[in-house]
């Protein structure tokens, strides 16, 4: 393939750090959300980021917008190293990257018309160059996801909530922007209406060449919209690969895991499916288990798993795996 | 297999500032000993009150339980005196809730917790209940019970809590468990840990069970009958084999079409189901589906359809044939 990188991410930090104490405050330790991450994403292409609570995924897509200033490691946008930059720079960036936040009831202010909401980032980058131009953006924008033009006089509490995500949909859309890190856009809707919001996703992606990473827990949600996958545990990546191969042929016992424990809308196959039950829970993210991350809980653990860190090796051509059962 | 359950005609309404709303309106079924009932809808679809008027949970005002009849074990839940009905809750049917945060209490150790029912229904010495206690919280693979007996519920993860409020249940070996929602806020893994936990729990003792939940899979791997409720209706039931390989109400086909599955291989487009959630204080006249229905006609505009049987076990509350259109 000759597509271009669009986005890459070499060994990602974000650490925060534990502080106690009321007037004297110390650092006592520190919570490792993501820690040493790399991934590429193609141009155009869909990479889902998929883990459990705690796992950060949030964090690693607040980072690369720079939501959350990364504690090392680059972000390197079109060609270009993004960490660091001055605020002006990074202000111009906002305009090549866009969110779109999963609670769709707190992320749009409630006083404000919807109108007001999506020309906003229109002002904010001077796109347009004057109130006619605005108006006909937005009611552009509003068509675009499905709405009526005649809505931007309306207030987000008479939306629902399938409504008001199409409304955070456009506002991400206003400034035309390259990348749009959807955190999980669903999973606050209701079964009959996610479809509708994912199938929006997906013809705006084709219409627009929009370029997308995808954060959820919904395996099956991921499945459908992704074209590559990486699966995080901890603040780790443990597994990438393509849609395909991750459901196919899932190497990382994590992996393995987590797909067993997604049920399949069918009783004949469930009842016949193998359901591995991993024990225990998620461990704190500020006390990480030494070696492999996943050795606490791992069916497979062997001794050396808790000694050494495992990297990310490509096993197979473009599934790569962070796993001691892998040997390069 | 006995039945254990009859639910005729339950109607619970609640009288809000909007105006009436039918959160539940006659809603009947049965379940039978050591059955697994699934109750699959959407949020608002009464799935949750139709569940706690079983209890007579439904707080007064706004809501109240207007008609019908729950038969438990021979008996009208409904008509029984308050004092007979504390002896039901708990002892014989017990309730597992969404939030475990929000329904333990915080000032109370979890050991003191899971005990108390023991205390209440089973006149067990308060010493006697606790190790009890510690015995439950083992079945629930609670690692080091007894110290965690003396733990408050803030020092538990959500699973753990929730691992918790199962074992509360299971205390006095209830003939039914009714869960709602028992592993929305949690993760897949943790929630495949639990939902094993509770089938394997209530097999062994041979309990009924009733999932609440709008997760269709869920249903599929746990459930063996299956009613789907849209608007305070049971709008199709049948066993889970009908209601997944031959579902008949079009706002069951549509759910099935809607939900990306893992087991489809292509990039298969959704079809969603069109339009909005109904409005329980704004219903529409006739089928309450029919405004987001593709298969309506001039009658749903105007009649609302009753439970039909199509098949043995197997009915829908729908005027269309879908195979024929008519």
């Amino acid at each position: 393939m000759e597509n271009k990188n669009l986005l890459e991410v070499e060994n990602l930090r974000v650490y925060f750090p534990v502080h106690r104490g009321t007037l004297i405050k110390k650092k006592v330790g520190e919570v490792k959300a993501v820690d040493d991450v790399s991934f590429k994403i193609l141009k155009g292409e869909t990479l889902g980021l998929v883990g459990e609570s705690g796992s950060g995924k949030t964090t690693a897509g607040q980072a690369i917008l720079q939501i959350e200033p990364p504690t090392a490691g680059k972000i390197i946008f079109e060609g270009k190293d993004i960490t660091g930059l001055e605020k002006n720079e990074r202000r111009k960036l906002r305009r090549e990257m866009q969110m779109i936040f999963q609670d769709p009831f707190s992320s749009l202010n409630p006083r404000m018309k919807i109108g007001n909401i999506i020309e906003e980032p229109l002002i904010a980058h001077k796109l347009t160059n004057n109130r006619k131009e605005n108006k006909e953006r937005v009611e552009e924008l509003l068509q675009m996801v499905g709405l009526m033009p005649s809505m931007a006089e309306r207030f987000p509490h008479e939306f629902s909530g399938g409504q008001r995500q199409r409304i955070g949909i456009a506002r991400a859309l206003a400034v035309n922007p390259k990348l749009i890190i959807c955190d999980e856009p669903v999973s606050a809707l209701d079964v009959s209406i996610q479809a509708q919001v994912i199938n929006l996703i997906e013809e705006i992606q084709e219409k627009l060449n929009l370029t997308y990473l995808f954060i959820a827990h919904d395996l099956a949600v991921v499945r459908h919209i992704s074209d590559r996958i990486a699966v995080m545990y901890l603040g780790k990546l443990v597994e990438v690969a393509s849609r395909i191969d991750l459901y196919r042929n899932p190497l990382h016992p994590y992996t393995k895991a987590l797909l067993s424990a997604v049920p399949i809308p069918d009783p004949r196959l469930e009842a016949t499916r193998e359901h591995i039950v991993l024990k225990g829970e998620i461990p704190s993210p500020m006390f990480p288990p030494s070696g492999c991350r996943f050795h606490t809980r791992c069916p497979e653990a062997m001794p050396e798993c808790s000694s050494r860190i495992p990297q990310l090796k490509e096993v197979d051509s473009h599934h790569f795996v962070s796993c001691h059962l892998f040997k390069d | 297999m006995a039945k254990l359950l009859e639910v005729k005609n339950l109607k619970t309404y609640f009288l809000t500032d909007d105006g009436l709303v039918r959160a539940v309106d006659g809603v009947s079924y049965d379940l039978e000993e050591g059955e697994t009932l699934g109750l699959v809808g959407e949020s608002g679809c009464g799935k949750s009150v139709s569940a706690l008027s079983i209890l007579r949970l439904i707080p007064y005002p706004p809501g109240k339980i207007v008609d019908g009849q729950v038969i438990f074990e021979g008996r009208d839940l409904l008509k029984i005196k308050e004092e007979e009905m504390r002896n039901i809750r708990g002892n014989h049917i017990a309730m597992i809730f969404q939030e475990p945060m929000t329904s333990l209490n915080p000032l109370l150790t979890v050991g003191r917790q899971v005990s108390e029912p023991l205390e209440i229904h089973q006149n067990m010495k308060k010493k006697a209940a606790l190790q009890q206690a510690v015995k439950l919280l083992e079945s629930v693979k609670i690692p080091e019970a007894e110290l965690r007996a003396q733990a408050y519920p803030h020092h538990f993860s959500g699973g753990m809590r929730q691992r918790a409020m199962i074992s509360m249940g299971m205390g006095c070996n209830p003939s039914l468990i009714i869960a709602d929602e028992p592993t929305t806020a949690l993760d897949v893994t943790v929630q495949a840990q639990l939902l094993e936990l509770l089938k394997g729990l209530t097999k062994e003792h041979g309990m009924s069970l009733i999932i609440i939940t709008h997760n269709l899979g869920v249903v599929a791997r746990y459930a063996n009958r299956v009613n789907v409720m849209y608007a305070g209706r049971i709008v199709e039931m049948g066993s889970s084999i009908d209601i997944y390989e031959n579902p008949q109400h079009p706002y069951t086909i549509g759910l099935m079409a809607s939900v990306p599955r893992m087991d489809q291989d292509v990039k298969q487009k959704l079809i969603p189901i069109e339009g909005q959630p109904p409005d329980l204080a704004n219903l529409p006249e006739g089928c309450p589906f029919h405004p987001r229905c593709k298969y309506a006609v001039e009658k749903c505009l105007h009649e609302t359809p009753v439970l039909e049987p199509v098949d043995k076990n197997h009915k829908k509350a729908c005027w269309v044939d879908i195979k024929s259109g008519k």
